[in-house]
């Protein structure tokens, strides 16, 4: 979005350049698409859903009468007999950020208007959250299978099975709607919607590649809030 | 403009580029106003009945379904009160009445008047009708998913009035839904109830957040040429900052509800300490009921000024237009709004003073709750000084913004001890704060929605409202609301508990109950009153006086529509081009006593200013 050039209106760098476009009429932050504004402020109110429910979590940890349980060997894998911590989170996490990676690159190739390598770009995305959510569902089918519970567990305080699966089932709930959005802009750009400028199904309006954009702003807000519950659910 | 101030030539409204008579001279660049930076939106008309009027895209239509709704619900919330103000005063008539049945009217009421009654209709009503209009846009910048967040919207209140029909009833918990006695039996609704009650909530949470989305972008990015945000009325400013509050807010309710869902269904214990019910352990252990009351109240509060902040900014503008001045400290006005909204994330443990927290996290939010005084005072002052030398119109948009600024304050000196922790322990859980919130968020906000419906129904509906009937209805509210809520501040004195559904034998029993039987009988009168209103609005859309474009001589874009009501995309052919703030009322040295936001400083007609 740099070197953009607004009628009537000179941008200025750094804090003046921000008071002079708040200053100004008609908008606040300079061309920028309506959509990706309203993706950003959505993305603000989400931040603090899930910071409600990490301090939730922290508060709740913190407060148990009841040890919490020894995560490293909890969400261990058994590779040939020998426990491997954080083996499958691990894994998890490199092929959810690689369609972080995938994602960029298909936003590259929607604006220089590469219908075919975004489409390919945007499919590997959409794939990637799969294989997460897909992996997701072994791990709670495994914690599940050793008794793992919402009210309660053998392995400790009954809070950790409720923080646990409702956290990760918000986030994998935020995946999962992200790969069902990234199906269907998969079909819209394969199908040159955006060159025939057809309208959508539901609103009717004309579309654009900013809208891989969108979607890749919301793609990246749902890897970034998977590296706090990494970190303050496997690493904690 | 009134002839008595035409010799006090030092009165220059701001931005308003009069000539003096004398000079002549027009400069034809200060006329300029640079080229749209967006192209013309692309609207979808809708062609059949349905899309015209059901599953409507057009912000106006959204706004006045929004309003219909909630004001549904409000007469649902209307009808709980009398309920309970049968029992409180006179018992007798109201043997049909269980204890059960007054928790869960007391738990509706409030849940009902302060989401769905009032946060609908101000931001969902008001937002959605007057944004687009007053800011220069076509409509709103998403209008599918603004029609689906009334639709969102619709559903939590089917929902939330489906909880009244299954067994078990409605949630009784209180409107705050403390854990955990909310999920436990024993409390009405534990079952179906609470669950509903939940639901509703959270999808209330989802279908505003689609709202709140539109209305920020279009104010933020859909301006016409030449609205700056310091041009803007104090209407929009007060439902932007109202709107960005709970985006921030609602979330923790979303969370908390969800959790709550979780005990309930799952048997989890976030909020549920170890239980122990005749004799037996319950199966819940280990959580933490504080936590829910700083979720609650994290969302709780802002909420208190979700409602206040439009009402806030509504008022500063029927108040400038019915005084023809010009609001007194714009800027000041939409600072100490942006103020009290930042201020309101960092008060939210006042609630909870008895809660058993450590003394000195009490004094840091007693010190926060305090500092919104600074603020709100300033606003209170500056609506005095917009009136002071006014040429006040007493009309009835009028008097509510007079009513408004009574309750309001009167509420607001009641927040001042509330606020202090040890004011607010021997107070807390009394009528005393049922009294200040009434005063403060009920009938203030109320008043201001009053006043709104009497200003804008000529827009909406192109007919006056009848004047006779309004005064009726306001000096009937008005008085009534003070019989009801001022003995409240004496009942809560002598220490007459809330949420009581009788005193039995104790000695406020003898005490209180003329007072109550009095409050009874205002709070039937009051609420009565309200159907003037009703009956109003149908009297003028059957055979009502036709209105005039701008009856009320109005400066704000609104009013400058091609067609009145407005049509589908507003402004006709082409947008306004904004050259004012909306304030321009009485400028010295102008022809008319209020220039439009869309005159250009050449075009302003002048006379010649008398010199004395």
């Amino acid at each position: 979005m740099s070197e953009q050039k607004i009628d009537g209106f000179e941008l200025k760098p750094g804090f003046k350049g921000m008071a002079s476009d708040t200053g100004s009429d008609q908008t606040m932050f300079k061309g920028v698409h309506w959509g990706k504004a309203m993706m950003w402020i959505f993305l603000l109110s989400d931040t603090f859903v899930f910071s409600c429910f990490l301090i939730s979590y922290m508060k709740g940890r913190g407060s148990t009468i009841v040890d919490w349980p020894n995560t490293s060997e909890v969400f261990s894998l058994h590779v040939g007999g020998v426990p491997v911590p954080l083996l499958l989170i691990a894994i998890m996490t490199f092929v959810l950020i690689t369609s972080s990676g995938t994602m960029a690159l298909a936003v590259k190739y929607g604006y220089e208007k590469n219908r075919k390598m975004c489409g390919w770009l945007i499919l590997a995305t959409a794939v990637g959250g799969l294989t997460f959510v897909g992996m997701q569902v072994f791990e709670w089918s495994k914690l599940i299978h050793e008794g793992v519970r919402p009210w309660g567990n053998p392995f400790g305080a009954s809070q950790f099975g409720s923080f646990f699966f409702m956290i990760t089932g918000f986030h994998g709930f935020h995946v999962s709607i992200g790969v069902i959005f990234l199906f269907i802009y998969t079909y819209k750009v394969f199908a040159g919607h955006y060159e025939s400028k057809k309208r959508g199904w539901f609103t009717k309006m004309k579309g654009d590649y900013v809208e891989i954009e969108i979607l890749g702003l919301y793609w990246h807000f749902v890897d970034l809030v998977w590296v706090f519950i990494f970190a303050f659910f496997y690493l904690w | 403009m009134s002839d008595e101030y035409d010799n006090n030539k030092s009165y220059q409204a701001q931005s308003s580029e009069v000539m003096d008579g004398s000079t002549g001279s027009v400069n034809p660049d200060i006329d300029y106003v640079r080229p749209a930076e967006v192209g013309e939106q692309d609207l979808y008309h809708g062609h059949s009945f349905i899309e015209k009027w059901v599953f409507c895209q057009d912000a106006k239509v959204i706004g006045v379904q929004y309003f219909l709704t909630a004001v549904f619900t409000g007469i649902v919330g209307l009808i709980l009160s009398w309920l309970m103000r049968l029992q409180l005063g006179f018992p007798e008539l109201a043997g049909f009445m269980t204890a059960e049945h007054y928790y869960q009217f007391v738990t509706m009421h409030g849940m009902i008047m302060v989401v769905y009654f009032l946060t609908a209709l101000f931001l969902g009503g008001f937002g959605n009708y007057l944004i687009p209009l007053m800011v220069g846009a076509r409509d709103m910048v998403f209008p599918y998913v603004n029609m689906l967040s009334f639709w969102m919207f619709f559903v939590a209140v089917a929902v939330l009035m489906a909880s009244f029909f299954v067994p078990g009833g409605p949630t009784g918990a209180g409107w705050t839904l403390y854990p955990p006695q909310t999920i436990l039996e024993g409390t009405p609704g534990s079952g179906t109830g609470i669950l509903l009650m939940l639901i509703s909530l959270s999808l209330f949470v989802i279908g505003f957040t689609m709202g709140g989305l539109n209305y920020m972008i279009t104010i933020l990015q859909a301006r016409t040429r030449g609205m700056t945000l310091m041009r803007m009325p104090l209407t929009v400013w007060g439902i932007f900052t109202a709107t960005v509050l709970a985006m921030l807010a609602f979330p923790a309710l979303l969370v908390s509800a969800i959790m709550m869902t979780l005990d309930k269904v799952l048997q989890t214990s976030f909020f549920m300490p170890t239980i122990l019910k005749a004799g037996e352990v319950l199966e819940y252990g280990g959580g933490s009921p504080i936590l829910f009351q700083h979720l609650f109240w994290f969302f709780g509060h802002p909420e208190v000024y979700i409602v206040a902040l439009p009402a806030f900014g509504i008022v500063s503008d029927l108040i400038s237009v019915h005084a023809r001045k010009n609001i007194f400290g714009y800027r000041m006005m939409v600072w100490a709004i942006v103020g009290i909204g930042g201020l309101s994330f960092f008060v939210w443990a006042h609630h909870m003073y008895v809660s058993g927290m450590n003394p000195w996290f009490g004094f840091f939010f007693a010190t926060t709750t305090l500092i919104i005084a600074v603020p709100t005072a300033m606003k209170v002052y500056n609506w005095i000084l917009t009136l002071w030398r006014g040429n006040i119109r007493i009309n009835t948009v009028m008097l509510w913004c007079l009513g408004f600024i009574v309750t309001f304050v009167n509420g607001g000196i009641t927040g001042i001890f509330l606020g202090n922790v040890s004011v607010d322990v021997p107070l807390s859980d009394t009528y005393f704060v049922i009294a200040h919130f009434h005063m403060v968020m009920g009938i203030a906000p109320l008043m201001v929605i009053m006043g709104a419906v009497y200003h804008w129904f000529p827009l909406v509906a192109g007919k006056m409202l009848h004047e006779g009937l309004g005064k009726w209805h306001f000096w009937i509210t008005f008085l009534g609301a003070y019989s009801i809520y001022f003995p409240m501040h004496y009942l809560g004195f002598i220490g007459v508990p809330r949420r009581y559904f009788e005193m039995y034998d104790s000695p406020y029993m003898t005490s209180a109950v003329g007072m109550n039987e009095f409050i009874s009988i205002a709070a039937f009168i009051v609420g009565a009153a309200q159907f003037i209103l009703v009956f109003n609005i149908i009297k003028t859309l059957k055979t009502g006086k036709k209105a005039e474009q701008n009856p009320w001589k109005a400066n704000s874009l609104e009013w400058y529509t091609s067609t009145v009501p407005p049509e589908h995309g507003n402004f006709g052919e082409r947008l306004p081009v904004v050259h004012r703030w909306p304030y321009d009322f009485s400028v010295p040295g102008a022809k008319d006593d209020f220039i439009p936001q869309t005159t250009a400083p050449s075009e302003v007609i002048h006379t010649e200013v008398e010199k004395t």
